[in-house]
């Protein structure tokens, strides 16, 4: 059995606005390996972000309210401390990056100056040696002419160079767990590899466990061991990379999959669009969150919820949240299926 | 049908200092074909589509569109004239809809400027194109705030259908959009070529998508174009060094190949297109850059029929 360094189980947030109250997270477990990546994939706002900012415990209260649920980091429930008490891990323990570099460093600070900063309130450090620090972790983190850098503000770095400053940032307290939003998704593809490899060296050198949220299945591909496809509040379906690729188990994994091209050089495959929009989580639907966009709907769909059905065609654990998965479902060519011997 | 020579725009950016957004492209657009556009931020990929259609003045080249050179600055009276023709589909679907005009006024502008056609056609054509692009009538009296990014797209790509254009620049048409509806953006743009006998100019900057969409690609570098030829030719066959690289550098939906693959990115960043001199613009991240590529610009070289480098690795002499 791997060692689990996160256990999420159940986790709900709902947000109260003028128009009522959102459901953005409805009941997610999920459990992170020490080493390993896990990359939680889905549509704009089906809760990714909102699932790893619970657990960082930065959803701003109120609106926002977390309604259930628990995180397990190294066996203590982290999920809704106070902030003197989540200060202990948030940063030290857990580091987190965010999609928009430009936007989520201060423009008043210097670079060296805002990563000194977290070592000095979660380390005690003095500024003299958290400066130094700084630039060792800046040069970590690949920038050249660290020491220079330093000393210079954000706009002076282009996003490329931010993305970098904010993982040496993240690295400050040398965190066991990395949470990382959308951490290419505003980047070029020459730099986006870049920063990949950065990320999956550092997770070797530190043997640091990384959530990897983000949209693009070609960044799944590349970085993860374990996936998590997420949509409308839900984890629809989870398992190993090879699993979620070659055994896509739900029907939402398999439009994710037709919507994309690929760089097969035997001729076109004809891209296949998920039609309709994600349900109103206002007023989540009491049945299957895909239904009303699910080629394959059947008719308990519409007001039962799908169970967890555990999947057992490989070692790691495989879940799917469909009905397809029940032993008396049809069996539908493209989907992996218990007992039914198609793989694509 | 339409071609460039030499065409160059720089921008005068203040202390004598001029920005080298596009520098020298010849090209040409056969008709009813897709030629996708590829290349990094800052490489000129936009300033090089609006230029095509005489939304920015030239600072030097022409245009050829159907045998007529178009005039580097455009009057009024020329766009008037031309933009019966030529089209663009923004990047943006938030910041280029005017939030205070509804649909109908948004995607009915253009016929109603043109002329020739009542108040009650406009709103039938409207109606008409709404349709063909997956909304309906019922959203012409809303407001682009009442939308959704794809939505807006689609609002976009109405607005510069109902023209019947015969060339449409695409700025970037998909990366504001999420997986699902990138692909129903990309086959309305096909069944749209296919239907209309439509020319575009696709600009992207994911490889893969590009590919997919496009007959012929076309890869830029900081305002240079460095390579082109059939889609799948520079897909699977890159020739110029920064080609290679780019398509190294683009990952796969595919694991099993993710893990063989070897992960050497690319070093650098793109340089400032500021006060560029002579010789390749590539060279300064180039692997395999010469002396000789320093000071001496490449010319254009031809690889096969209809594939051009611009390398001094393939210069003949």
């Amino acid at each position: 059995m791997a060692d689990k360094i996160l256990e999420v189980e159940d986790l709900s947030v709902e947000f109260a606005t003028y128009g009522g109250t959102v459901k953005a997270v409805r009941g997610v477990s999920f459990d992170v390996n020490r080493g390993e990546t896990l990359a939680i994939v889905g549509e704009s706002g089906c809760g990714k972000s909102v699932t790893v900012q619970a657990i960082m415990g930065i959803i701003p209260m109120p609106p926002g309210k977390i309604t259930g649920g628990t995180a397990k980091l190294n066996g203590e429930n982290i999920l809704g401390l106070p902030p003197k008490e989540a200060n202990r891990f948030r940063g030290v323990e857990i580091g987190m990056i965010f999609q928009d570099p430009m936007t989520s460093l201060n423009p008043t600070m210097t670079i060296g100056d805002q990563i000194s900063e977290t070592l000095m309130v979660h380390r005690g450090m003095s500024y003299t040696d958290a400066s130094r620090r700084a630039v060792e972790l800046l040069d970590k983190t690949k920038i050249a002419e660290a020491a220079k850098r330093a000393k210079q503000y954000p706009f002076e770095f282009s996003g490329g160079m931010l993305q970098r400053a904010m993982i040496a940032q993240s690295l400050a307290c040398n965190p066991s767990v990395l949470m990382a939003d959308e951490p290419t998704t505003a980047l070029d593809v020459t730099i986006q590899a870049q920063i990949l490899e950065l990320m999956a060296e550092l997770q070797r050198t530190e043997n640091m466990s990384i959530i990897l949220i983000t949209h693009d299945l070609a960044v799944v591909a590349r970085m993860a061991d374990q996936v998590a496809v997420m949509y409308a509040g839900q984890i629809v379906e989870s398992g190993s990379v090879d699993d979620i690729f070659y055994r896509s188990s739900h029907p939402y994994t398999l439009g994710l999959k037709e919507a994309m091209p690929t760089n097969k050089r035997d001729g076109k495959k004809t891209l296949t669009p998920i039609l309709g929009s994600p349900p109103d989580l206002f007023h989540p639907p009491t049945g299957c969150g895909y239904f009303a966009r699910c080629p394959y709907a059947m008719a308990v769909c519409e007001h039962h919820q799908p169970e967890e059905h555990h999947l057992t065609d490989s070692d790691a654990e495989h879940q799917a949240r469909c009905w397809l998965q029940h032993e008396g479902a049809p069996h539908i060519k493209a989907l992996n299926q218990p007992g039914a011997d198609q793989r694509d | 049908m339409i071609e460039t020579k030499d065409l160059a725009k720089h921008f005068q950016v203040g202390r004598g200092q001029i920005l080298h957004a596009v520098d020298g492209i010849s090209m040409k657009i056969q008709e009813n074909e897709i030629l996708g556009l590829v290349g990094e931020s800052g490489s000129g990929k936009s300033t090089f589509g609006k230029a095509l259609i005489g939304l920015h003045p030239l600072t030097s080249g022409s245009t050829i569109y159907n045998g007529h050179t178009l005039p580097t600055k455009f009057n009024a009276a020329d766009h008037l004239k031309y933009s019966k023709e030529l089209q663009m589909i923004f990047q943006d679907p938030y910041s280029s809809l005017n939030p205070r005009m509804t649909v109908l006024d948004i995607v009915g502008e253009g016929l109603l400027i043109q002329g020739k056609v009542s108040r009650n056609d406009v709103k039938e054509q409207v109606a008409d194109w709404l349709g063909k692009v997956g909304l309906n009538a019922d959203h012409m009296s809303r407001y682009p705030h009442e939308f959704s990014g794809g939505q807006r797209q689609r609002i976009g790509i109405a607005r510069a259908m109902i023209i019947q254009p015969r060339f449409v620049v695409c700025d970037e048409p998909i990366s504001a959009l999420d997986v699902s509806v990138q692909a129903q953006v990309v086959n309305l743009l096909e069944e749209l070529k296919n239907d209309l006998g439509l020319t575009m100019l696709f600009i992207a900057h994911d490889l893969s998508m590009v590919r997919y969409v496009s007959d012929r690609m076309a890869v830029m570098y900081l305002g240079s174009l460095v390579e082109s030829g059939p889609a799948d030719e520079v897909f699977f066959h890159p020739q110029h060094p920064y080609t290679k690289l780019l398509v190294e550098a683009n990952p796969e939906p595919d694991p099993a190949s993710e893990r063989l693959r070897q992960h050497v990115p690319i070093a650098g960043e793109i340089t400032s297109p500021m006060n560029l001199g002579a010789g390749c613009r590539f060279a300064d991240r180039c692997p395999q850059a010469m002396d000789h590529c320093r000071n001496v610009t490449p010319k254009i070289t031809f690889i096969a029929e209809n594939h051009t480098v611009s390398c001094h690795l393939f210069d003949q002499s």
